[in-house]
């Protein structure tokens, strides 16, 4: 390599047609990429890229994987965080507090008396025909009122640098394992930036939803017993099941491990039955209780609707929340919030045509070729149809099903999602992100995780960042955070405090330090006595 | 404890065990053959694929035998098979076993691929061994000694009983006269304990005895049929007199005692049918360990019909 002096992994980097994180369109630093831009200026090229295979290395070590045509994968992670000032949490954070109160209350309206619907702010007929809404669930009382336990707000910044809401998740949320791990993983590979930076930690994500969790025990619980519910061993966030089981310290149990008697829920363990108060469950609702749902279901267990109604256990988050993360239900957020809250939005939507309204229909499809068009109850980027990539095929085949099918589409314009330094082949080049933070609501507050999972799509230009579609992830570092680390300065008495710690000694072999003298005794005889015969 | 956790841990116990004794067992075999100058290598090596219950077709040749029991990773008698299992196994019990143990399965797991039919398989198996003390060494350090560590330490116990027993019965292989007890006393890491508790040279009955009931080493089988008991005794706590648990307990103790108390030149005399009633005793106890404590009695299954 005969690379110049001054040729550093940024040599080269350039912002695409959209809102550069780091880098502003003149080619300045942007505040918050200060530190990091620096300390990645000071490798070499090939230093980024060991770098960043040893990350990989302690991720194949540790089992993040994913399975990719039957070959164990490391989960990606990119080298390079994403950082997001202290400012701009201090809008995503009580944003995204809102929403969630929001939600919250519209879920108990609609599994309640429904005022939205009689004050008119929602239409009837869109709840009625929700694939979501069940009729089962409707009028079990959640014990503290908390149906959104956990949820995941995905954000994006458009090409001005404004945060929007793109969708709500608030059934089964995934992604906050490799939060939990790409911090670990980061923190060791870049120690010097995090002392410096004040990045705000993420670790305690694990003991917050341990505690609402248990705040949502079924009354006259004391010391509840929880439980993580997994699909099994097979499922693709197996992972992030188990992790979140082993970081509260609660069991993590599969639907063959459950049983209810007397609407009451045990789990079977070696020494009898136990009982089961609060279950966070990572199955969907369809497969959650075949004498409800779907009867061929073998991942859940028979009778836990039933047991939930009789206030026997809580179910995390709540069946039949999918009603309010349907994409269509989303155009309706900033009224919900206006009216449950009584609050303006902080986090603005982004632009969606109901395809049910006739005039929208119509101006939809005149554009077809430019927007955006995806299912409403959609997840992983299935089924989104981006009209500048379709062909003419595909656009017609769009339009049937929305002609066919009104209720189940929703078009936006195509939000160009800012871009986040990545490592590629070809060095370091922007890519496109968004944000999915994080919050956890135990029913007096809603917390939300400092930062969030950052999916990065990994081709150029491409604009769906889900990882069923070849994206990646990157780690991401809200500044701001509160350095507990005793600085340089030591107030002078520090030293007396010290000294005031007595020690005990360590002790050792008695012949080991002390005693050189018979080590010397041996080697003079053995120079006393010459050459062996 | 979950009884499905119960069974993983139970399970990853044998595997990781199997995976040691058996590379112990191979390696002797190959220094028999290599030393052994009558030997009829064909029948030497299907009467150990007998020995460990494997599937075979005359003749069997050197490269079948280390494909069947070192390398091919789809059974459960092989190496890579019992270490792929055991990591598997973990990985369903992630959240009970620590992190270090279950990042020493996964690397294990990894590292096997590096290991081919071509490389030096005594390289492979001193390998297999280091690995297999460093999972039992960092469970050992990392776990604590409730019912995880004591379903563990079941299967382990009673997998090395079963091995020993196994590795016994290759003195009377068809086709060579066999290892010598020499070896035997090597390949179960005996070899300096007896000569320190014995204080004599190896003789065929002091060195049977010393394997099949010495109390205090960790590899003579009355040992691990006893350490199977007590941790039995252990899991079972207050609640005993509970009759599967119990059943199995006296599976094992009835083998142990057959050992003990028996004149040692006459299990000599029996050797095969000797150690094949240890053997089976073993897989009655796992078989009456599985009812009592990983497939409760009252499985409810949906008829899968909606109501």
């Amino acid at each position: 390599m005969t690379a110049d002096d001054d040729h550093t992994p940024w040599t080269g980097y350039t912002p695409v047609a959209a809102w550069d994180e780091a880098m502003d369109v003149e080619g300045a630093v942007r505040e918050p990429y200060a530190r990091v831009y620096a300390e990645i200026d000071r490798m070499s090229g090939d230093d980024l890229y060991s770098r960043a295979e040893a990350l990989a290395n302690t991720y194949l070590a540790q089992g993040v994987t994913f399975d990719h045509a039957g070959e164990e994968r490391p989960f990606p992670l990119d080298i390079v965080p994403r950082v997001i000032g202290g400012d701009e949490w201090d809008i995503i954070s009580p944003g995204v507090a809102q929403r969630v109160k929001a939600l919250e209350a519209f879920l108990a309206d609609v599994y309640g008396s429904q005022h939205c619907v009689q004050d008119g702010v929602v239409p009837r007929r869109l709840i009625a025909t929700s694939q979501y809404f069940y009729r089962s669930v409707a009028g079990i009382e959640p014990a503290n009122g908390v149906r959104v336990h956990v949820s995941g707000i995905d954000l994006v910044r458009d090409q001005h640098g404004i945060w929007r809401v793109l969708e709500d998740n608030v059934r089964v949320p995934s992604g906050v394992s490799y939060v939990l791990s790409n911090r670990r993983a980061m923190s060791q590979m870049f120690p010097e930036m995090f002392g410096a930076m004040g990045i705000r930690p993420v670790l305690e994500y694990s003991r917050r939803l341990r505690a609402a969790l248990a705040k949502s025990a079924p009354e006259g619980v004391d010391d509840p017993t929880i439980v993580v519910l997994t699909p099994g061993v097979y499922n693709s966030a197996y992972y992030e099941h188990s992790l979140l089981a082993r970081t509260m310290g609660v069991e993590l149990v599969e639907g063959r491990d459950l049983e209810t008697v007397n609407g009451r829920v045990y789990m079977r363990t070696t020494a009898g039955r136990r009982r089961v108060d609060v279950i966070y469950r990572r199955v969907d609702d369809e497969y959650l209780d075949p004498v409800v749902f779907r009867p061929d279901s073998a991942l859940g267990a028979p009778g836990l609707v039933n047991a939930a109604r009789m206030g026997n256990v809580t179910i995390a988050n709540a069946i039949g929340n999918g009603v309010a993360d349907d994409k269509l239900m989303y155009t309706y957020m900033p009224d919900l919030i206006r009216y449950y809250l009584s609050e303006e939005p902080i986090l603005p939507n982004v632009d969606t045509w109901r395809l049910e309204e006739p005039d929208a229909r119509e101006e939809v499809l005149d554009r077809l070729d430019e927007l955006v068009v995806k299912p409403v109850d959609g997840a992983g980027g299935k089924g989104v149809t981006i009209g500048s990539k379709a062909s003419p095929e595909e656009l017609e085949q769009v339009r049937q099903q929305i002609l066919s099918d009104p209720r189940g589409w929703i078009a936006q314009p195509v939000v160009q999602l800012s871009t986040v330094p990545t490592l590629t082949d070809e060095g370091l080049e922007p890519r496109h992100v968004d944000l999915r933070p994080f919050a956890i609501h135990d029913g007096d507050d809603v917390w939300v995780l400092p930062g969030g999972l950052t999916r990065v799509a990994l081709q150029r230009g491409q604009l769906i960042v889900n990882s069923s579609q070849g994206g990646g992830s990157k780690d991401t570092w809200v500044l701001g955070g509160v350095r507990h680390r005793g600085s340089g300065q030591h107030p002078p008495e520090s030293r007396v405090e010290l000294s005031g710690m007595s020690s005990v000694p360590q002790t050792a072999h008695p012949e080991d330090y002390v005693a050189g003298q018979q080590a010397q005794q041996q080697q003079q005889q053995r120079e006393q006595g010459g050459e062996p015969c | 404890m979950l009884s499905r956790i119960a069974e993983s841990l139970f399970w990853i116990g044998r595997y990781v065990e199997r995976a040691d004794n058996t590379a112990r067992l191979l390696d002797v075999h190959l220094n028999v053959l290599l030393e052994d100058p009558w030997v009829d290598e064909p029948s030497a090596n299907a009467s150990l694929l007998a020995v460990m219950n494997c599937q075979f077709e005359e003749p069997v040749s050197r490269t079948d035998v280390l494909r069947q029991l070192a390398f091919d990773s789809d059974s459960a008698s092989s190496i890579a098979g019992t270490l792929g299992a055991a990591r598997e196994n973990a990985r369903r019990a992630r959240e009970v076993i620590s992190t270090e143990v279950w990042e020493s399965l996964n690397i294990t797991r990894m590292d096997l691929r590096r290991w081919n039919r071509a490389s030096q398989p005594h390289e492979y198996f001193v390998w297999v061994r280091e690995r297999a003390a460093v999972v039992w060494g960092l469970s050992s350090a990392t776990t604590s000694r409730d019912d995880a560590w004591h379903f563990m330490e079941l299967g382990r116990s009673l997998e090395r009983a079963d091995m020993i027993a196994r590795l016994l019965m290759t003195r009377n292989l068809e086709g060579t006269t066999g290892p010598n007890w020499t070896t035997l006393l090597r390949t179960c890491s005996a070899h300096e304990a007896y000569l320190r508790t014995v204080r004599a040279l190896v003789t065929e009955e002091r060195a049977a005895e010393f394997l099949l009931i010495d109390r205090l080493f960790p590899r003579s089988i009355a040992y691990n049929l006893d350490r199977a008991e007590t941790v039995l005794g252990q899991i079972e706590g207050a609640e005993s007199n509970r009759a599967l648990a119990g059943r199995a307990r006296l599976a094992l103790g009835r083998a142990r005692t057959n050992l003990e108390y028996s004149p040692v030149r006459e299990i000599l005399d029996d050797l095969v049918p000797q150690m094949q009633e240890v053997q089976r005793a073993c897989a009655t106890a796992s078989d009456l360990i599985r009812d009592r404590y990983f497939l409760p009695a009252a499985t409810v299954t949906w008829n899968q019909e909606a109501l």
